[in-house]
Order: C-alpha cells, then structure tokens, then sequence
C-alpha cells in the first residue's frame, strides 16, 4: 500500500512540471498569418525560391541554411525565412541593396524541433516565390 | 565589443560577384530558456546587420531568434571599384558596432 501511494505521490509530482506554462511552438496557421501579411494580394507560387536545408538534422542548435532567388538580384525585394515548429517562427529577413552580388544569404540557425521551414521571396514587381523544406531534428535546438 | 572573423577576398575582379563570409561571436540569448532558479534569461541577441559598400548598400538584414548563437552569415557582393567594405550590427542593448576591410578591384 505504501508503496502504491507513493507511485501516485510521484506520478503527481511529475506531471506538474510538465504542464506548459505557455505554448511553447508557433503552429502552421501562426506562419500562415504571418505569410499572408508579407504577401498580401499576390499570389505564392512554390518556384524560383531555393531554400538549402538539411533533411536530417543531427543538433538542433545550429543548422547551415542557404536561400537563393532565381531572379536578378536587383528585383528581389526581400527574403523572408520562417520556422513552423520554432516558439517564435519569424528567422531572418533580408533586403538587397544595389551592391549585391546575388540574391543569396547563408546563416545557421536554430530549430526546436523537426518540423517545415519556408522561405518567401518577394520581388520588385510584387510577385511572391516561395520553398520550404520539411525535416527532423534529433537533437533539438534548447528553448527552455 | 564582440569578436569578429572576416573572409573577405583582397583582391576581386571587376563587376564579378564575391563572397563576403563573417562569424561573429555572440551568444545570442533568445529569451526563451531559464536559469537555474527558473527565472528568464532575458533576450540579447545582434537584431540587426547592414553591409554597405563605398556607402552604397549591399543588404540588411533582419535577424531573429532563431539566428543560432555566434551568427555566421554569407552573401556576395560586386564592386565595380576598389573601396571599403562595411558591415555594420546592432544587439539588443543598442550597441553598435562595425568592421570595415579594403578590397581592390583589378
């Protein structure tokens, strides 16, 4: 009997920490929204954007990721990379100016865990491009 | 300040895109993890970075959280004359910092 109230003194002291205090992952329609904002009235085709991510990730905390725009670097008005799973999804967004070389920017990132990362160009004559890349992460990146 | 690796080539060709490669070293706090004691650690990472080259600009960029800590960023650049290469980043607490690295056009 002992031995019984304790098992259940313990399992109740064990879900309490687990109970999230607050959502700790955005969710698609989170990155949805925001997409729709970026994009407005135009339409998203899923071409031109190339969005270089590994489809294993070993560790979470810092994965290379290079995104290019089949465009002339002079129309692309902006890249915008988003994180489904990631607690806040907004990654990066970078604007050209009339110096660069080619619409392509590499960084690492961090990812909470294996979920679909998408990345929106929008170019100078208001169309929008978009790609992502659906992965799993074993290692994920610490968000607490 | 913050530590700084640049890899910029010394010499470029005429209007030939390069590579411009920088690590820079920075934590990166994303605000989302605790402390020992469960308190948060407050958010600090570099918000902002801006590359300009002879003061024409060559990109920004918006970084957010999920940047990973000591941010590597990559990108090319063309220059039709020799000059310097700015980068210039900004964190949380509002410090600004900047790099600059001559480069001659042959």
């Amino acid at each position: 009997m002992m031995r019984r109230r304790f098992l259940l003194l313990t399992s109740a002291g064990l879900i309490v920490p687990l109970a999230p205090t607050r959502s700790a992952r955005a969710t698609p329609a989170q990155v949805a929204a925001l997409i729709a904002e970026l994009v407005g009235d135009a339409t998203l085709h899923d071409a031109r954007v190339k969005l270089d991510l590994p489809v294993m990730v070993e560790n979470g905390n810092s994965v290379g990721m290079t995104v290019s725009v089949d465009a002339p670097v002079g129309d692309v008005r902006s890249i915008d990379v988003f994180a489904e799973g990631n607690p806040l999804p907004h990654v990066l967004r970078v604007r050209f100016g009339p110096r660069a070389g080619a619409p392509r920017f590499a960084t690492r990132i961090r990812l909470a865990t294996s979920q679909t990362v998408i990345a929106v160009a929008k170019l100078a004559d208001g169309s929008c491009w978009r790609d992502s890349v659906d992965l799993l992460v074993t290692l994920a990146a610490c968000i607490d | 300040m913050v530590r700084v690796l640049l890899n910029v080539p010394k010499r470029v060709k005429r209007g030939e895109e390069f590579d411009v490669k920088l690590l820079i070293s920075h934590p990166m706090e994303s605000g989302q993890r605790r402390d020992d004691m469960g308190q948060p650690i407050p958010r600090d990472i570099i918000n902002s970075f801006v590359c300009t080259y002879n003061d024409d600009e060559v990109l920004r960029a918006d970084l957010f959280p999920a940047i990973a800590a000591n941010p590597f960023l990559s990108f090319a650049v063309t220059a039709q004359e020799s000059g310097t290469l700015t980068m210039t980043f900004t964190d949380d607490h509002g410090v600004v910092q900047t790099e600059t690295v001559s480069v001659t056009v042959e």
